[in-house]
């Protein structure tokens, strides 16, 4: 087995993707610029021509609308934006008319249309450029919403959200871009609507998906040494959401923590406490979630750090739910690793910009 | 076989028929749904689908009906759709601003204004793809208003650099609901050399004679299929009832007194009619107003759906 990095893995599986099927096709501004939507869609232009990897002019909204109406003939094309936030341009073909086509036309329709938004994140990139909004699209019936976290799911889920029926809101976060992961060659799918249990516990169950999970899974170390037993549950799906495992989990459990991607209210957070509530009652402790601040995201780092998430946080709430106390040997060993805290880079060695 | 005259006309009753058979039944309470209706606006949808073939494809807005009639699209269903029955062209699901029959080649129509530009802008990239090379053109209806939305002017961009065989049609009936163009568009504004900017061909016409409606569409239409280009269509034209409903509302006091008048005096429907012969006339509206009121039936005696339909889409 081979490893290649997350942008690796979505590069691959589009180039596969393009050459299976001759409907495949790449639309967005930048996608066949010399950087290609951060190395995800490099020279293939140059292999699968112009037409089928489109350069598109700066227009979010109809780039959409073409996109839903190519997909409606049977194309399927993977419309990508570089920031989640330029999407909202195009929000209305996405809420009015890709969710609703298929419905309308009371099924003589597909739109089988995939849209790659990149989440931001960390070196002052401000308001604009580092919301996570996939809750927006989550609330929607007729849209699917995915979340991979690591290079093997979004190979997989891109597979998959392309050969879906559509349309398939595809999230990818500007920090996972960089990750290693083992990735088969093979072309193979990963289900839409599966949650994957990474780690198996007794103690309480963790919650997370995207960029958030890795925070998480930074903490393993030091949990295992602890003696706590988490069960780690990476949603990789939003809509469909896996309730099922979540729930078994939390039966077993009786404790939960939600690491949420983004803003608590009204999110994704929100959505799974309430889902607990509503079908297991009462549990062995009142579950926690937490998410970034409740306000926009400034610039500045020294702001920043206050706002986004780190491990250490989330280690924090594991403990209050758990009761359980980090032993001191362990808490001097990793604890005071940097990257615990980190929110300005995504690696050690990065040097900025995005 | 009928000569061009006598399609126009057939075209043209039809749907003002249609739709004064809606306005007469709509108090029955039983089309409850939102009714866009197009009396006075019939040409403009009879003259530019009379050249096109069937495998083309046609998208529409919230006043689709001229457009679905027009294109061939089922009579049957369209008015059980009206009636949100189970035989309904979209089974109940989409009412009035949804019609669409796939095998007539009318895609869709929705409600919201422009929205259905670039999405036809879309459908027509399919024909230019290097899949399965089936050629046809599309043609997107919209109001004068759809123009003033930046996605229209994002998607003739488009379709211009991309060289897509599309035709834009824009049906300017001086009114976003009550709003006059002077409230929303600057006088010296000029759509056509707005359009021409972009590259792109751009045409005005009278949209009240079906003829020449035909006319100007048919050389268009032929321009598209032979250079894969876009090209733009403006044609004037008038709705005599209120925007939505079944109505007439000149005493609302929106428009200039006399203008309405006006434009009924510019009927589309008399102005195509002196073209034929009494027995010709007959003959068509015979045939017409039998399967309108055969359609009327349908709707009524068929069922509504059942709520499993549902479960389809949760």
């Amino acid at each position: 087995m081979r490893n290649l990095k997350y942008f690796q893995a979505i590069k691959e599986a589009q180039e596969q993707l393009l050459q299976n099927d001759k409907n495949v096709i790449i639309m967005g501004l930048g996608v066949n610029d010399p950087k290609g939507i951060f190395g995800t869609t490099k020279n293939l232009h140059k292999k699968f021509g112009n037409k089928r990897v489109l350069e598109t002019p700066t227009s979010e909204n109809a780039v959409t609308g073409v996109a839903i109406g190519a997909a409606t003939q049977g194309l399927k094309p993977i419309l990508i934006h570089q920031r989640v936030e330029f999407s909202l341009l195009s929000i209305e073909q996405i809420i009015n008319q890709a969710a609703k086509w298929n419905f309308m036309s009371a099924g003589e329709f597909n739109v089988p249309l995939v849209i790659r938004l990149i989440i931001g994140k960390g070196w002052g990139q401000g308001p604009q450029h580092s919301q996570s909004l996939e809750v927006l699209f989550s609330h929607i019936p007729g849209l699917k919403v995915v979340v991979p976290s690591n290079a093997y799911d979004a190979k997989g889920l891109l597979v998959s959200s392309v050969k879906d029926s559509g349309p398939v809101i595809f999230f990818e976060h500007r920090w996972l871009h960089n990750i290693d992961g083992i990735v088969p060659k093979k072309l193979y799918s990963i289900k839409i609507g599966k949650a994957k249990i990474l780690q198996k516990g007794k103690d309480i169950t963790i919650v997370s998906f995207s960029e958030a999970l890795i925070q998480v899974l930074r903490l393993k170390k030091i949990l295992k040494k602890s003696g706590i037993s988490a069960e780690i549950i990476d949603l990789r799906s939003l809509r469909p959401l896996d309730k099922n495992c979540i729930l078994k989990s939390v039966k077993k459990t009786k404790k939960l923590l939600v690491v949420d991607n983004s803003w608590k209210s009204y999110g994704v957070s929100a959505e799974i406490v309430a889902l607990v509530a509503e079908n297991l009652g009462t549990l062995k402790e009142k579950p926690i979630r937490i998410g970034i601040k409740e306000v926009p995201i400034p610039s500045s780092s020294a702001l920043a750090k206050e706002c986004y998430l780190n491990s250490e946080i989330i280690l924090r709430e594991i403990l209050k739910l758990t009761k359980k106390k980090i032993i001191d040997k362990v808490k001097a060993k990793y604890l005071k690793q940097l990257s615990l805290k980190e929110t300005d880079v995504p690696y050690k060695d990065f040097q900025g910009p995005f | 076989m009928k000569n061009l005259y006598q399609n126009l006309f057939e075209k043209v009753y039809k749907i003002r028929k249609i739709e004064t058979k809606i306005s007469n039944k709509y108090k029955e309470q039983e089309m409850r749904c939102p009714v866009h209706l197009s009396i006075g606006q019939e040409a403009v949808a009879a003259g530019v689908c009379q050249s096109l073939k069937k495998n083309d494809k046609v998208l529409s807005t919230h006043r689709s009906h001229a457009h679905y009639i027009a294109k061939g699209g089922n009579l049957k269903s369209m008015i059980a759709e009206l009636y949100g029955k189970e035989t309904g062209c979209a089974k109940g699901l989409g009412g009035s601003m949804h019609l669409q029959d796939k095998k007539a080649g009318v895609v869709a129509a929705v409600p919201i204004v422009g929205s259905t530009i670039p999405i036809g802008v879309g459908v027509a990239m399919k024909s230019i793809s290097q899949v399965k090379r089936k050629k046809f053109i599309t043609v997107i209806f919209f109001g004068e208003g759809a123009t003033e939305e930046g996605v229209f002017h994002e998607s003739v961009n488009f379709a211009a650099v991309n060289n897509i065989p599309v035709l834009f049609v824009c049906e300017n009936n001086f009114f976003s609901v009550y709003t006059p163009l002077k409230d929303r568009q600057h006088n010296k504004r000029n759509i056509i050399n707005m359009i021409k900017s972009n590259g792109v061909s751009a045409f005005s016409g009278d949209g009240n004679d079906v003829l020449k409606v035909y006319n100007l569409a048919k050389k268009c239409i032929e321009f598209i299929r032979k250079h894969n280009k876009p090209v733009f269509l403006e044609f004037k034209t008038y709705r005599w009832l209120e925007h939505c409903g079944p109505n007439w509302d000149d005493d609302l006091g929106y428009r200039k007194k006399g203008e309405l008048d006006k434009w009924i005096k510019n009927c589309p429907l008399k102005k195509i009619e002196k073209k034929l012969s009494k027995k010709e006339i007959f003959k068509i509206k015979s045939k017409i107003d039998n399967e309108i009121i055969e359609s009327f039936n349908f709707a009524k005696n068929s069922n509504f759906p059942k709520k499993s339909i549902l479960k389809k889409f949760n």
